[in-house]
């Protein structure tokens, strides 16, 4: 498990405010040319509980949040301005579920490279604070993060 | 011959405590929905602007999905298991066909479609009709799609069903594959299809 302590935003410095945050199976599903948008997953955990409230990637113009929910069949995608994350709970993000969509790709996300996703978490005090992830790019979901 | 008597009555015996004989084995691990009197046909234009129908693609076996480019999670899924299962097939996946019809013509022109739809496998045809066409290919197949109010930047998305409809080789439609079934399963049904089932 990859685990880091996120770096605070500039003014808040108190150390008791750091918050521990751990992210595991991380991965952006590959995209074709001219494929306009992508998608990318991962699991994060909030030792003391917050919410990701805005993403930035080096790969796509923007990042939103987006849940997804199937009924009589129909997938119905919803963008949500936060996600919240319970303390000690991992909150997963994979296929056919919540997911990160990848808009307006500058590049196309070719198998074996990877992107940059700035994470910007907000705690219970109101506090930002922002996490830096590597995030490969797969053609489909690693082994260890099949349901 | 005791033997046998005696497992014919037990056989017999067994079916008058079940009240029935029990049902057949699904043959499919998709939805079977052989008979249905929708989903007949389709009249599109393929990404080269040539007007496609089923009739087309008449000895093969077809794997039809409704869809759209700005589509980040489920609709990039649906077809890259269609070629996984045509790659699975080897040599028989040579009588398998995938379409995609977008259900977003403002966005998907043909020119996107031509690029899109042959990266997941060069033997793919992206379909696409104006919006009138693609409401009547829609409501043909009973598919459902409701595009959302778009957001400060133009963006939106489009609720739609996500199943993929299966064509058998004498142009009957028979199967309803889901999302996330699995390309094994997937594979194995078209294989039987491929084999007269």
């Amino acid at each position: 498990m990859l685990l880091v302590c996120a770096a605070l935003a500039a003014g808040a410095s108190t150390p008791a405010a750091a918050e521990s945050i751990s992210i595991r199976h991380a991965w952006a599903r590959a995209t074709v040319a001219a494929q306009p948008v992508g998608a990318a997953y991962l699991e994060i955990t909030s030792e003391r509980g917050a919410a990701l409230v805005d993403l930035h990637s080096d790969a796509a113009e923007f990042v939103e949040m987006h849940t997804m929910s199937h009924e009589g069949g129909v997938m119905r995608m919803r963008r949500v301005e936060r996600l919240p994350l319970p303390p000690g709970q991992a909150v997963r993000l994979a296929p056919g579920g919540t997911h990160l969509m990848l808009l307006d790709l500058k590049r196309p996300l070719r198998t074996g490279e990877s992107l940059s996703l700035v994470l910007t978490l907000q705690d219970s005090a109101g506090r930002h604070s922002t996490q830096h992830v590597i995030v490969p790019v797969r053609a489909s979901a690693p082994a260890e993060a099949h349901r | 011959m005791i033997a046998r008597s005696f497992a014919l009555t037990l056989a017999a015996a067994l079916l008058v405590a079940c009240g029935q004989p029990a049902p057949p084995q699904p043959v499919f691990a998709s939805t079977d929905i052989s008979g249905v009197p929708w989903g007949r046909d389709l009249q599109l234009a393929d990404h080269q602007g040539r007007p496609r129908k089923l009739a087309d693609f008449h000895g093969k076996a077809v794997m039809l999905f409704f869809g759209f480019t700005h589509c980040p999670d489920v609709c990039p899924t649906a077809l890259s298991d269609m070629a996984r299962v045509r790659a699975q097939l080897g040599a028989e996946g040579q009588r398998v066909q995938g379409l995609f019809v977008t259900v977003d013509p403002k966005r998907d022109t043909p020119q996107l479609l031509a690029q899109y739809v042959p990266a997941f496998d060069p033997s793919f045809l992206g379909l696409r009709g104006d919006e009138k066409a693609t409401a009547a290919a829609a409501a043909e197949f009973k598919v459902f799609f409701a595009p959302q109010k778009p957001d400060a930047r133009g963006n939106y998305t489009i609720d739609h069903s996500g199943a993929i409809f299966v064509f058998d080789p004498q142009g009957r439609l028979r199967l309803l594959m889901r999302p996330g079934m699995g390309v094994d399963a997937m594979a194995a049904d078209i294989a039987k299809l491929l084999k007269g089932a």
